[in-house]
């Protein structure tokens, strides 16, 4: 059972859907003691980190979540998900949960491209992911598989030990991040198409060392 | 690198697609979520729907379609018309929409943007803007005036004006139509677009007039368009996604080419 945290942040039915889609079972839940003691956990979420945080906070999930993370279980943070996860945010300044170490960044307004033109803010569609280590939840992923974005921060984890894959635009971020039980992603693995797919089933299936 | 996005759109009237696609296979060609289905296999990056039903006590029946779109697809979709209220936009992004674009409803209240965003983010707030060529004068400095009622009422308000207005206001991206240049299929306003596009900081999908793939070549490279929005020329068979895209790829367009 895949355990999706519900805690009004957007779009939270379409991870359910794509896990459907993938023959997972799973449960969309805000209650803290579920989350805590889930089989794995997604962490998805679209808006702004302040209101996401307060809500977190006011509902107690902010400590199941790190007491899923220490369990060991398999954890992956999508998106807003996965910038919470850092430990401050420069939009609306948000104290965020501090699991990963580093702080959620703006793009640049001032960002051009190879052209010379000016690179729009938020950094929206498809893109592509460059691994800077082999990852389980990424096997059978190819360079040329692009998938899909929509942010206008991005990840700046602290310690280049838990990038795992960077994406350019403008600058070069960490579109995904993790250590031993968790991986997070910036991109929509659930709005990737048959890529974004492989990597939600791969994750299903994954069973960290 | 960031691709640029090629959208199809599909017009639904009654919960039904009102322009076939011309396909080998046996699909019911007036299904909406058929269409999805084949579009998102032939590697569209994204599905616009544009609701023309006519009347609000059918609006249900849209509903419907997203949700059993969502089920089907799994790359954004953005559906549009009909979106009046902050709660028609509820309705359509818990049935699975990635993003609501409004339209004349936006002209005739703006607010509707500000709320929107408050609300669900920037991200999934579109504007939909059709937009007329007219002389130059005083309340339309660019020449570019915005149009309703499919181009039958002038709203006296200046094209780039409402963009810079309507990114201040909230949205996350633009839908430009030129209602000169819709169902031509001569190619999209190239000026009207480059000048939308490097002038706000969203981004900007250019939209009608695309009849050949030179026309979404010159909208992504001269028009500096984010995104190409086309109908009939894959509806009816004329060309496909896959060769639309290994085109622009080749003139050095940066494309998504595996799906």
């Amino acid at each position: 059972m895949i355990t999706i945290i519900d805690y009004e942040a957007g779009n939270l039915t379409s991870v359910a859907r794509a896990l459907v889609k993938t023959g997972h079972e799973c449960e969309i839940t805000g209650d803290p003691d579920r989350i805590a003691g889930a089989e794995r956990l997604i962490f998805p979420g679209v808006g702004a980190a302040g209101a996401a945080m307060a809500s977190l906070e006011r509902s107690g999930i902010d400590a199941a979540i790190a007491t899923a993370v220490g369990r060991g279980i398999p954890v992956m943070g999508i998106c807003l998900g996965t910038q919470v996860i850092l430990e401050n945010s420069s939009e609306n300044n948000a104290r965020c949960l501090g699991i990963v170490k580093g702080r959620v960044a703006p793009f640049a307004t001032d960002m051009v491209d190879s052209r010379g033109d000016r690179l729009k803010i938020p950094h929206m569609g498809w893109n592509a992911v460059a691994m800077q280590k082999s990852h389980p939840v990424f096997d059978g992923i190819d360079p040329e598989d692009r998938f899909y974005f929509v942010h206008s921060f991005y990840p700046a984890p602290a310690d280049p030990a838990t990038v795992i894959a960077t994406t350019d635009y403008g600058v070069t971020f960490a579109s995904v991040i993790g250590f031993a039980n968790l991986v997070a992603t910036q991109f929509h693995p659930e709005k990737s198409g048959r890529a974004g797919l492989h990597i939600l089933e791969n994750f299903c299936r994954w069973i960290p060392c | 690198m960031l691709t640029r996005r090629i959208i199809p759109c599909l017009d639904v009237r009654d919960g039904r697609t009102t322009k076939g696609i011309k396909f080998e296979n046996n699909v019911d060609i007036g299904d909406p979520v058929e269409m999805a289905k084949i579009y998102y296999e032939a590697g569209a990056d994204e599905i616009v729907f544009y609701d023309i039903t006519a009347s609000h006590e059918k609006r249900g029946l849209m509903i419907d379609v997203v949700r059993k779109v969502a089920e089907t697809i799994f790359i954004p979709f953005s559906v549009g018309g009909g979106i009046r209220t902050v709660a028609d936009m509820r309705d359509t992004l818990l049935a699975g929409a990635e993003k609501i674009s409004v339209n004349s409803s936006a002209v005739q209240n703006p607010a509707i943007i500000s709320e929107g965003a408050e609300k669900f983010g920037s991200q999934c707030v579109v504007l939909g803007m059709d937009v007329k060529r007219v002389k130059k004068r005083k309340e339309i400095p660019s020449g570019f005036e915005i149009v309703i009622n499919g181009g039958r009422t002038y709203m006296g308000i200046d094209a780039l004006w409402w963009a810079q207005e309507a990114e201040r206001l909230g949205a996350g991206e633009i839908c430009l139509n030129s209602i000169d240049a819709d169902g031509v299929r001569q190619g999209y306003d190239i000026e009207l677009t480059r000048l939308i596009s490097e002038n706000v900081t969203i981004p900007v999908i250019a939209s009608g007039g695309a009849g050949e793939p030179v026309h979404l070549y010159d909208a992504l490279a001269d028009g500096k368009a984010d995104a190409a929005l086309i109908a009939s020329m894959v509806h009816y068979g004329t060309y496909t996604i896959g060769g639309i895209k290994e085109y622009l790829a080749g003139r050095g367009v940066p494309m998504r080419m595996k799906w």
